[in-house]
C-alpha cells in the first residue's frame, strides 16, 4: 500500500514486461525449433545448442566480473544469443568452433560496445557471419538422421541445381541445413507465439519475407510453388522472425521496421540470385543492422505540438 | 612532456604517440601487409629506412625550402628514397618484393611519413628529427608485427611462413581476411589506449596551432588564425 501515491514522470503505466520476461519469451518460442532440430539431426544437435548456451552464458558472466560492471546475465540475453546461434549452425560442427563463435558474438559484439542496448549489430547474426567466412565446416551441411536421403546440399544448392525438395519435406524441416533453420512449422509455432504474447510485432517477419516472395515469384516466373519453396528454404524464417526482430538492432516504429523488413528482403534476394552465397539472410540482416540508426532517423515520430519535421 | 631530452623523442614514437596505435596513421599498409610477420616486418623496416632518410634530410633544408611549396618537395625528397628502397628490396629480397607488391612503392604517400616531415623534421634540429624517424619508424615495425603475429598465427596456423603443426587444424580463417585486419586492429587500439589511459598525448597539442594545414583549413575553429593572417598582410 505504500507505493499507492507514487510520483514519477512518464510514463506512467508499466506493462510489467521486463528484459528478463521478454527473453524468456523468445526462449520458450525457440523451444519447438530446438527440439524439430534435435529429431531431425540427432543427438548431437541438443550437444551443440547446450555449448553455444553455456559458454554465451559464462563469457558474459566472467566479462562483467572482470570489468567490475553490474552482472547482466540474469535479463537471459546472452542465453537467446547462444540459443539463436547454435540453431544457426550445422550439426556437425566442431565444438571449439562452437566456442569461438560465442566468443565473437558476446565479448567482440556485445560486451565490448556496452552490452545488452548498446550492441550496434545481432551478435549471433554477426557470430554467423564470422564463422561462415571463417569456417569451412559451416558450408558442409548436415543431412537429417530420421530420412534416407543422399544429398548433403542445402535446399537452396539444390534448387540452384535444378531439383527442388518436395513442399511437405521443407515445411517439415526434413533437409539438410543449419539445426533449427529447416523446420517451418517449428518457427511458425514460435512467431505465433510471439506475437500472441505480443513481444513482437508483425512488421519485420511479413514484410522481409513477402518482399523475398514477391521477388522470387517474378523471378521465377511467376511460379507459386518455387517462390514457396524458396522463402520456406535456408535461414528465412528463423532470421526474419528471431533475429531481425531484436530490440536493439531493428526500428521501433512500425514504418521504420516496414522498411528494415524491405531491404533486408531485398539484400536476401539480391544475394541469393547474384552473388557467390547460396544464402543472404544473414548477411542482409546484419546490412540492415547497421543501416538502423539512419532508418530510425528518417522515421522518428514528430512530436505532438512540436515543429514541422 | 619533455621535448628537450633525446631519449624521450626516441621512445616518444614507439609508445605515447605510436603512429599506428594512438596517432592513427598508416592504416592503409598496417591491414594489407600484416596477414605474415615476415611481410609486416620488412614492410616497417623499409618504412623506418625511408622515414629515417627523409626525416634528415627535410631537417637539413628547412630553412631552404620555401613555405609555399614545401609539399611537393616533401614528396620528391620521400619518393627519392622510397625508390631507392625499393630497388634495394627487389635486389636483395625478392620473396618481400614480392609479397610486399604495390605496398613498398606506397610508401610515398604513408601518412606517416609525410606527418613526421611537417609536424616534426620541419621545425627540428637535424640529431632530434633522425631519433624521432627511429623511434616512429620503430614503433610501425613494432605495430605492424604485434598484428601480424595474431593475424598470422591464429588465422593461417603459421608464423612468418613457417607452419605451426598443432594449430593446423583450429584456423580461424577470418583473421587473415580484410575485416579479421579491422577487428584485431581496432582491439589493439583499444588495448593501447586503456594500457596508457591518461597518458596519451592530449586534444591540446593536436589543435590547430600545431595543425600544418591550419593555413588552408575553413574550419571554424582555425577561422581565427586565418584571419589574424590576412591582417597581417
Amino acid at each position: 500500500m505504500d507505493n499507492m501515491l507514487h510520483v514519477s514522470s512518464s510514463p506512467h503505466i508499466h506493462s510489467g514486461k521486463t528484459t528478463q520476461s521478454i527473453m524468456r519469451d523468445v526462449l520458450i518460442a525457440l523451444l519447438p525449433a530446438t527440439v524439430a532440430g534435435t529429431v531431425i539431426f540427432g543427438w548431437r544437435s541438443l550437444l551443440v545448442v547446450a555449448v553455444c548456451v553455456a559458454s554465451c552464458i559464462l563469457l558474459e558472466a566472467l566479462f562483467n566480473l572482470i570489468t567490475k560492471k553490474e552482472q547482466t546475465v540474469g535479463d537471459l540475453s546472452a542465453a537467446v544469443t547462444g540459443l539463436l546461434l547454435g540453431l544457426n549452425l550445422p550439426v556437425n560442427i566442431p565444438i571449439w568452433q562452437c566456442v569461438i563463435g560465442c566468443i565473437f558474438a558476446i565479448l567482440l559484439v556485445k560486451c565490448l560496445f556496452g552490452g545488452i542496448g548498446n550492441n550496434l549489430v545481432n551478435p549471433a547474426i554477426t557470430a554467423r557471419v564470422f564463422m561462415l567466412v571463417s569456417f569451412g565446416s559451416m558450408a558442409v551441411q548436415a543431412t537429417p538422421t530420421i530420412v534416407d536421403t543422399v544429398s548433403g546440399a542445402t535446399p537452396l544448392v539444390e534448387i540452384a541445381n535444378g531439383n527442388s525438395p518436395s513442399l511437405t519435406d521443407l515445411f517439415l524441416g526434413t533437409t539438410g541445413g543449419a539445426i533449427g533453420e529447416t523446420c517451418a512449422l517449428a518457427l511458425l509455432i514460435g512467431f505465433a507465439y510471439l506475437l500472441i504474447r505480443r513481444v513482437i510485432t508483425w512488421h519485420i517477419p511479413v514484410s522481409f519475407v513477402g518482399s523475398v516472395f514477391l521477388l522470387s515469384f517474378f523471378m521465377e516466373g511467376f511460379d507459386f510453388s518455387a517462390a514457396l519453396s524458396l522463402i520456406l528454404s535456408g535461414g528465412l524464417l528463423i532470421g526474419a522472425i528471431f533475429m531481425a526482430t531484436d530490440y536493439v538492432t531493428s526500428p521501433s516504429t512500425s514504418a521504420g521496421k516496414l522498411i528494415f523488413g524491405l531491404g533486408a528482403g531485398l539484400l536476401t534476394f539480391v544475394i541469393r540470385y547474384f552473388s557467390v552465397y547460396p544464402e543472404g539472410v544473414s548477411f542482409a540482416i546484419l546490412f540492415m543492422n547497421i543501416l538502423n540508426p539512419y532508418i530510425e532517423k528518417l522515421t522518428a515520430r514528430k512530436i505532438f505540438g512540436g515543429p514541422r519535421a | 612532456m619533455k621535448k628537450n631530452n633525446g631519449f624521450s623523442v626516441l621512445m616518444n614514437g614507439i609508445i605515447k604517440e605510436n603512429p599506428v596505435f594512438v596517432l592513427i596513421l598508416g592504416t592503409c599498409p598496417t591491414l594489407a601487409t600484416t596477414t605474415n610477420v615476415f611481410g609486416a616486418f620488412g614492410m616497417g623496416i623499409s618504412t623506418l629506412i625511408v622515414l629515417i632518410c627523409s626525416n634528415i634530410l627535410i631537417s637539413l633544408l628547412r630553412k631552404v625550402i620555401p613555405d609555399n611549396v614545401r609539399i611537393p618537395c616533401y614528396i620528391v625528397i620521400i619518393a627519392g628514397f622510397v625508390t631507392i628502397v625499393q630497388m634495394v628490396v627487389h635486389a636483395f629480397f625478392p620473396a618481400l618484393y614480392d609479397m610486399l607488391g604495390v605496398y613498398l612503392a606506397l610508401i610515398v604517400v604513408n601518412c606517416i611519413i609525410l606527418g613526421r616531415a611537417e609536424m616534426f623534421a620541419s621545425k627540428n634540429s637535424v640529431g632530434r628529427s633522425a631519433l624521432d624517424g627511429l623511434g616512429m619508424g620503430i614503433g610501425f615495425t613494432l605495430a605492424l608485427c604485434s598484428i601480424a603475429v595474431i593475424r598470422e598465427v591464429l588465422g593461417a596456423a603459421s608464423f612468418a611462413g613457417i607452419a605451426i603443426p598443432f594449430l593446423a587444424d583450429y584456423k580461424i580463417d577470418f583473421l587473415v581476411k580484410a575485416p579479421g585486419g579491422m577487428v584485431v586492429y581496432g582491439l589493439l587500439i583499444a588495448l593501447v589506449s586503456a594500457l596508457t589511459f591518461g597518458k596519451s598525448p592530449k586534444k591540446k597539442e593536436f589543435s590547430c596551432a600545431g595543425c600544418p594545414g591550419a593555413k588552408l583549413c575553413g574550419s571554424a575553429a582555425c577561422h581565427g588564425e586565418k584571419h589574424e593572417e590576412k591582417e597581417e598582410k
